[in-house]
């Protein structure tokens, strides 16, 4: 199965500026999202700290036994999280193509803050489609291929 | 470095020792990241200096122009045309045909002339580059980022010796997304030796 629940954003200082819903799930209480964004944010440098290996990135991947929760973490420390059935394929590669939509659609508009609550209504509608593609993305790319990158998926 | 009598190197690094000359296959172009980047910066930048939305599209009409008018001095010279025409449909065909695949690498959407007065003129584009990337907040709610795109065309206008006023780039709603629309209001001296021309034609 392949559904996509919802799509939170966090900045490098752990603050939510942005939460999307699909599916219809249960909306969470805006502070709750915030107080959660930061907790997780704690988690992941936790984490990070804790693990014995060298140059652990924090969590990745979450999984419980209704949902799977993936992070992509950027270079520069915005957080990518990513709420999804269990079991899901390719989902890294979709949140690299919400991050290539972040980049193009809300950091080159000269309205929007960095940092600050993600207010652009392109970007909204770009992480729509990309969503709605997603079993599409499947169809063409086989399972077991690491591609961060869906090309021509735009 | 170019010496003197030094035949211009056609592979040369530097884009100022480049021939001028150019076929069309040979046009060069920049990644549209970086040219977001840029604009949108540049954005940020008229509006750190302007007061309203109508001076910050002023402010980038300006920019457009400077950049129209080199444009035109480049692109007559690359397109070898002897001689000037002075038809006023003429120059909105090079502009529609010629400057818009040269900028965005396709011509505009439509090139019209308006209902209700015969020295309006209208070039549409269904997605303009420029403002693909930019999602305007309700507070900037009338601003367009094709008024770059409009100071280009009055300043390609106004070198190639039609003077125009500053039309503006109107957003328009209408089916796909979000179309632009550049309305050209040329002087009345451009209508007056246009209708000298045609009255010269019937003889």
């Amino acid at each position: 199965m392949s559904l996509i629940y919802s799509l939170y954003v966090i900045n490098k200082s752990g603050g939510l500026i942005f939460s999307r819903d699909f599916e219809g799930a249960s909306r969470l209480d805006l502070n709750d999202s915030l107080r959660l964004a930061s907790i997780w944010h704690s988690l992941h440098a936790i984490a990070g700290q804790l693990s014995p290996a060298h140059g652990c990135g924090g969590i990745e991947l979450l999984s419980a036994e209704s949902f799977d929760l993936h992070c992509f973490t950027s270079p520069t420390g915005t957080k990518f999280l990513l709420l999804v059935e269990p079991q899901c394929p390719q989902v890294p590669a979709l949140l690299g193509r919400i991050y290539e939509l972040y980049a193009d659609f809300v950091l080159k508009n000269p309205f929007y803050e960095v940092e600050q609550v993600i207010k652009c209504e392109l970007f909204d509608q770009a992480v729509d489609t990309a969503v709605r593609r997603y079993p599409l993305m499947l169809l063409s790319q086989p399972a077991g291929q690491g591609q961060m990158l869906a090309a021509g998926l735009s | 470095m170019l010496g003197a009598g030094a035949r211009p190197n056609r592979h040369a690094v530097n884009i100022v020792e480049r021939p001028i000359p150019k076929t069309r296959a040979e046009v060069s172009t920049v990644a549209f990241s970086a040219y977001a980047y840029l604009f949108s910066e540049l954005i940020s930048y008229a509006m750190d200096r302007a007061a309203s939305i109508t001076e910050l599209e002023e402010r980038l009409d300006k920019v457009g122009y400077e950049v129209g008018t080199r444009m035109m001095e480049l692109l007559s010279y690359r397109e070898k045309t002897v001689r000037r025409k002075p038809e006023v449909l003429d120059v909105l065909k090079f502009i529609h045909s010629t400057a818009w695949p040269f900028l965005f690498g396709k011509p505009a959407n439509d090139l019209q002339q308006a209902n209700a007065a015969d020295d309006e003129y209208m070039i549409s584009d269904h997605d303009l580059l420029v403002g693909r990337y930019i999602s305007v907040p309700r507070s900037y709610a009338t601003f367009v980022p094709g008024s770059i795109v409009a100071g280009i065309v009055r300043g390609m206008l106004d070198a190639a010796g039609f003077p125009a006023h500053r039309g503006g780039g109107g957003g328009g709603g209408g089916a796909p997304q979000k179309s632009t629309t550049i309305l050209v209001k040329f002087e009345a001296a451009v209508m007056a030796r246009q209708a000298a021309l045609e009255n010269a034609r019937r003889g």
